[in-house]
C-alpha cells in the first residue's frame, strides 16, 4: 500500500470519508461557524478534493487555489488555531478509517503544507 | 477521433485529450479547477453519446441519470453532444388543460406539452410568464403516470407571473417553459431504503412528486413526509396524502402547523424542523429531500447529515425569491 487513498479503497471510498470529516468539523464548535453560509455540497467537493491531495490521490494542487479560496475567511479573520482544529479532525477522521500510524503523520504532513497558503502568508 | 459537439460547434478530439482539454484547445473558456475528476467545476451534460463510467464517478445518483459528468477526465470513446450545465435546458411550450385552487393562495395548473419534455418529478421548469417574466416551478407530475405536467403555484404579493396564474390563467391559455432543471429527485436501485421528506409551503410540490415517483417505481422503505404550514388552511392537499397514507402502509404523511388555531386532528403543531428532528432519531442510511424555505432547508440539512445521513443521500431545493436561469436562451 503506497497511500491512504489506496489504503483505504480508492476513488468510491472518498465519498464516506469525506462525510466523517465534514461531519466532524460541522460539530466542532471552535470551526463550525466558519461553514455557516456555505453550500454543503459545493463545500463536500472541495473538502474531497483536499482529502484526496492529503491521502495521496490524484490532484493538480496549487497553493494558488488555497490562496485564493481562503483569502475573504483570512480578511474575517481565520488563524492558525482554526488551522489545527481541522488538522485534528482530519487526523481523528483517519483514525476512525484505521489508518496506519506512519500514514496519518504522512497525511499531516501534507496537510501542514498548505498552512500558509490557506492563512494569506 | 471522435468529435465533440457544443452548441453548433464540433470539435475534433486528439488521441488521448480529455474533453476539457480538447474544448481548451480550441480556444473555448470552460471553468475548471482540480483537473482530477473530483472538484466538479467542469461539470458538463452528455446529450448524445457516452462519456464512460469513469468521468461520472463520484457524480451523486441523480447527476448520474441526466448524464452529466466532468470533463477534465472524460477521454471519450465516441462522438460526444455535449452542453454547459446553463445551457442544458430546452425550450418547449404547453397549453393548460386544467386550473384547480388548492387552498386560498395556491393554484395547480396542468399543461399538455406540443412536445414530450424528458423530466423527473421534483425538478423544475422556467416558466416564462405572458409579459416575459420567468419563475421557476416544480414539476409535481410523474413520468409514465400523468400526461400532463403539473405546477402548484403559490399567489405571492405582487407577484408577475403567480398574480397572472392565479387571477388571468384559464384552460386553452399557452406558456413557454425552459428545463427541466434540478437534482432533488427520486432514483431507483434502491427500494428498500429509508426516505425523509420536509417542506414548507409549496415545497410540498416536488415533496409529492417525487413520493408518487417512487411509489410508482414500487419503492417499499418506509417514506416519511412532513409538510408544515404557518396555518392549517395553508396546508394543501391533505386529504390526498391521507388517503395515499391509507393505501400504502410504507407511507407516513405529517403534517405540522405553526399556530394552533383550526388544526385538526392528527396534525403536528409547532416549528417543523424541531417537529421532524424529534420525531426522526438517526438519519444514517436515509435518502434525504428538502424543499421550500431556504432557511428551513439550510438548517434540517445541516442537522440531517450531522444526524447521520450521507451528503449525497440528501437532495435539497431551496426556493428563492425569483429563482430565474442566468441567460433564457
Amino acid at each position: 500500500m503506497s497511500s491512504i487513498y489506496e489504503h483505504i479503497g480508492g476513488a468510491p471510498a472518498m465519498d464516506a470519508a469525506v462525510d466523517l470529516f465534514y461531519r466532524h468539523v460541522l460539530s466542532d464548535e471552535r470551526i463550525c461557524h466558519w461553514f455557516d453560509d456555505v453550500d454543503m455540497a459545493r463545500q463536500a467537493a472541495k473538502q474531497k478534493a483536499f482529502l484526496t491531495m492529503a491521502f495521496g490521490g490524484p490532484n493538480n494542487y496549487t497553493g494558488k487555489d488555497m490562496r485564493v479560496g481562503h483569502a475573504h475567511l483570512v480578511a474575517r479573520g481565520l488563524n492558525d488555531s482554526h488551522f489545527n482544529a481541522v488538522a485534528e479532525n482530519l487526523k481523528k477522521t483517519m483514525e476512525e478509517l484505521k489508518v496506519p500510524a506512519n500514514l496519518i503523520s504522512e497525511a499531516l504532513a501534507v496537510a501542514e503544507s498548505t498552512r500558509n497558503d490557506v492563512l494569506g502568508r | 477521433m471522435p468529435e465533440i459537439r457544443l452548441g453548433d460547434s464540433l470539435y475534433s478530439c486528439g488521441n488521448g485529450e480529455t474533453v476539457l482539454e480538447c474544448l481548451e484547445r480550441h480556444g473555448v473558456a470552460i471553468p475548471s479547477s482540480c483537473r482530477s475528476g473530483v472538484c466538479q467545476t467542469c461539470l458538463m451534460r452528455a446529450l448524445s453519446g457516452d462519456p464512460g463510467s469513469l468521468a461520472k464517478q463520484g457524480l451523486r445518483e441523480t447527476l448520474q441519470a441526466q448524464n452529466y459528468f466532468m470533463s477534465c477526465v472524460c477521454r471519450p470513446a465516441e462522438n460526444l453532444g455535449v452542453a454547459l450545465p446553463d445551457q442544458a435546458g430546452l425550450r418547449t411550450r404547453g397549453r393548460i388543460v386544467e386550473k384547480t385552487f388548492l387552498n386560498e393562495r395556491i393554484v395547480r395548473l396542468r399543461y399538455a406539452m406540443d412536445t414530450p419534455v424528458d423530466y423527473r418529478a421534483g425538478q423544475f421548469m422556467n416558466l416564462i410568464g405572458p409579459l416575459g417574466d420567468v419563475r421557476s416551478y416544480s414539476l409535481v407530475s410523474v413520468p409514465g403516470v400523468d400526461e400532463f405536467l403539473e405546477f402548484h403555484i403559490l399567489l405571492l404579493p405582487g407577484g408577475r407571473v403567480s398574480g397572472w396564474a392565479y387571477t388571468q390563467a384559464a384552460v386553452g391559455d399557452e406558456s413557454e417553459m425552459l428545463g427541466p432543471h434540478g437534482a432533488c429527485f427520486y432514483v431507483g436501485g434502491r427500494p428498500e431504503q429509508p426516505m425523509l421528506l420536509a417542506g414548507t409551503g409549496t415545497g410540498l410540490a416536488p415533496l409529492y412528486g417525487i413520493v408518487r415517483d417512487a411509489l410508482s417505481q414500487g419503492h417499499t422503505g418506509p417514506i416519511h413526509l412532513y409538510h408544515g404550514a404557518l396555518k392549517a388552511s395553508a396546508l394543501y392537499l391533505v386529504d390526498e396524502l391521507r388517503a395515499m397514507a391509507a393505501t400504502h402502509p410504507n407511507f407516513n404523511y405529517v403534517p405540522c402547523v405553526f399556530h394552533p388555531e383550526g388544526a385538526a386532528e392528527g396534525m403536528q403543531i409547532g416549528d417543523i424542523k424541531r417537529i421532524v428532528l424529534d420525531r426522526e432519531g438517526g438519519v444514517a442510511g436515509w435518502r434525504v429531500f428538502l424543499c421550500g424555505d431556504p432557511e428551513l432547508v439550510r438548517e434540517l440539512q445541516r442537522a440531517c447529515f450531522k444526524a447521520g445521513a450521507g451528503l449525497r443521500d440528501i437532495l435539497a431545493d431551496s426556493f428563492l425569491p425569483n429563482r430565474s436561469p442566468s441567460k433564457p436562451a
